[in-house]
């Protein structure tokens, strides 16, 4: 991956709405070929990097290349590489599934014969081809979200750009959109992925991005991340509500780190079985423990002090 | 499934550069179809009333009492205002809707706006549409005028192309609007009773606009509708006109298409930008 050629490089990238800055210079470069994830709590920036990426929002400052080209300038040749599934839906309500396909894929200029047979291809992708014919606004939000993502493959794109993509899914759609991910990185196509699902993260993404209040707290590979920013197993304990809080102080001493969530105490060291067995000798007995592995849930918390979905 | 040939083979820019505007007009007329009885309808029964009512009622009145206006039949001094009011306010309708529809209730403009589609390209294929909306709606108009009587001489169906440019150029620069406007539902209840009622009243539509008091006449100068009736009438019966009016009608209107174009492209720039 690190000798092929870089499709999107960002320098010191800036986006201001009025005073306040969504994005606070940030730099990242994604190879041909990567899957690039974007982490964040909400409001971190995620959306308005990706918007910018799509060319289909202005920077303030810094720059942005996309397949070598500056977005500003080049808009439309950028865009005709890139498959865009947003956060939010905008297929057209007043169409029907198949029509919503068809139209977008003469939006990048295809031909009704290249065209038809793909649409049959991507209702069966995105299990709709018993609504082919039905309104999208008489679709279930699952299903909107379904064709929306089987829009953004219409014309074969070079680079998939998935805002939040299984949000409203359920298990077996996540599972046939992740298996098709996986395809299309076999067939070169760059990914890049916006998630609050850590498993997600950790199963499409290559590098991931941890980003919060605009800024770049981290970027590595998942496993990299958990190796840097966490140990390597946690121990989960709880002693009731009431009393997290009290126990929390003597908990720290005896480990690398603590974190005190609402309903349980997170504690981190290399050996998780030996923490408890530690506790007990001390006298401290939780009502309820459990030791596991680091996870990405365990980076976010640290790198932006908050659970990855809130 | 078809092994994969990839974006960079499949999809030609320079293509979609010269063509994108009609993928824009082809989702417009796929919408259109689905509405397609109303939209017959409309254009019959709208014209059939109003020929009913003002052409040939108050046209009796009219012509009984006074031999007509400006020497010829009523209906056939109506023809071209009305004609060119069928067509602002189609131009209106297949202007104002889809673009807040795109922008606000739909979020289709959003869409396209993430493919090669440019916001240039968007605003000429709705106008691109609606006009040809309009074309068929004043056409269907122009044969119920000639069913009633109204054309004298062939060059009654003169007035086709001059209720277009009335449209055209009304439909450019509402465009702009309805992509400015913020709050679009009470603005465009304004829009409706304070620009468009009196747009119609005092463009010389039912009387010339010189019987008007001078006070009220600047309604008519601004009017596209009044422009487009000025020329209608001297294209199709020989109203008289000067050289320099003529010039100027049609200076107007082009004027008016043009600075509505490239407001309207702004303001789809501006709007799809955020
Ligand atoms: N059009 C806008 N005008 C003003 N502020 C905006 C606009 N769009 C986004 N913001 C602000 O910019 C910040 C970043 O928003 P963004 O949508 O990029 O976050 P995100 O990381 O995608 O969050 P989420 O996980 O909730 O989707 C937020 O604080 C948001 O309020
Ligand atoms: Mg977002």
């Amino acid at each position: 991956m690190a000798n092929q050629e870089i499709l999107i490089e960002a320098k010191a990238l800036v986006k201001r709405y009025g005073d306040f800055t969504a994005v606070n210079g940030i730099d990242f470069q994604v190879r041909k070929g990567e899957s690039f994830g974007f982490l964040g709590p909400n409001g971190a920036g995620k959306s308005t990097t990706m918007r910018i990426i799509a060319a289909t929002l202005t920077r303030t400052s810094g720059d942005i290349s996309i397949l070598g080209k500056d977005p500003e300038k080049f808009g439309p040749e950028i865009k005709a590489h890139l498959g865009v599934v947003p956060q939010t839906d905008n297929l057209d309500n007043a169409l029907t599934v198949e029509e919503n396909l068809y139209i977008y894929g003469r939006y990048f200029g295809l031909s009704k014969r290249f065209i038809k047979p793909k649409i049959e291809e991507l209702l069966d992708f995105a299990q709709l081809v018993e609504k082919r014919d039905v309104k999208v606004e008489a679709l279930s939000g699952g299903m909107k979200r379904r064709l929306t993502i089987a829009r953004a493959l219409v014309s074969e794109p070079e680079i998939l750009m998935l805002d939040e993509p299984t949000t409203g899914l359920d298990p077996q759609a996540r599972h046939i959109l992740w298996d098709r991910l996986f395809r299309l990185k076999e067939q070169g196509v760059t990914l890049l992925i916006t998630t609050h699902y850590m498993d997600e993260a950790e199963q499409l993404c290559d590098r991931l991005m941890v980003m919060d209040k605009g800024s770049i707290m981290a970027e590595d590979s998942p496993a990299g991340l958990i190796k840097n920013y966490s140990t390597k197993e946690v121990l989960e304990v709880r002693f009731g509500s009431d009393r997290n809080a009290v126990i929390a102080p003597q908990l720290k001493e005896m480990c690398d780190r603590i974190e005190v969530l609402p309903d349980r105490i997170l504690m981190y060291a290399d050996d998780g079985e030996a923490l408890l067995h530690e506790l007990g000798q001390k006298g401290l007995h939780p009502l309820t423990s459990l030791v596991r592995r680091s996870s990405l849930e365990d980076v976010f918390l640290r790198l932006t002090g908050r659970t990855l979905i809130d | 499934m078809a092994p994969r040939i990839g974006s960079l083979l499949l999809v030609d820019t320079e293509r979609i550069k010269r063509r994108g505007a009609f993928a824009v007009v082809e989702v417009r007329v796929m919408t259109y179809m689905k509405y397609l009885p109303a939209l017959l309808s409309v254009a019959i029964a709208n014209p059939f009333l109003y020929l009913l009512a003002v052409g040939v009622g108050v046209g009796k009145l009219i012509n009984t009492h006074s031999g007509g206006v400006d020497g010829v039949k009523y209906l056939t001094f109506l023809a071209p205002a009305l004609l060119a009011t069928a067509a602002i306010q189609n131009a209106m309708d297949e202007v104002v809707f889809p673009t807040l529809e795109g922008f606000k209730w739909n979020k289709n403009f959003f869409a396209m706006n993430a493919t090669p589609i440019s916001a240039k390209q968007i605003v000429n294929g709705v106008l691109i549409a609606a006009m040809s909306r309009v074309l068929f709606s004043v056409t269907v108009y122009g044969a119920i005028v000639y069913l009633f009587g109204g054309f004298t001489t062939a060059r009654g169906w003169l007035s086709i192309p001059t209720s277009l440019a009335a449209g055209a150029s009304f439909g450019a620069f509402i465009m702009g609007i309805a992509a400015w406007a913020k709050n679009d539902d009470t603005f465009f209840m304004v829009v409706g009773r304070f620009v468009m009622m009196p747009l119609f009243l005092f463009s010389g539509t039912f009387y010339q606009l010189s019987t008007m008091p001078i006070y009220l006449r600047w309604i008519g100068w601004l009017s596209p509708l009044w422009h487009t009736t000025e020329l209608g009438r001297f294209l199709t019966y020989g109203h008289h006109i000067s050289a320099m009016m003529f010039v100027f009608h049609i200076g107007y209107l082009a004027l008016m298409f043009t600075a509505g174009i490239i407001f309207s492209h702004r303001q789809f720039a501006r709007r799809l930008a955020k």
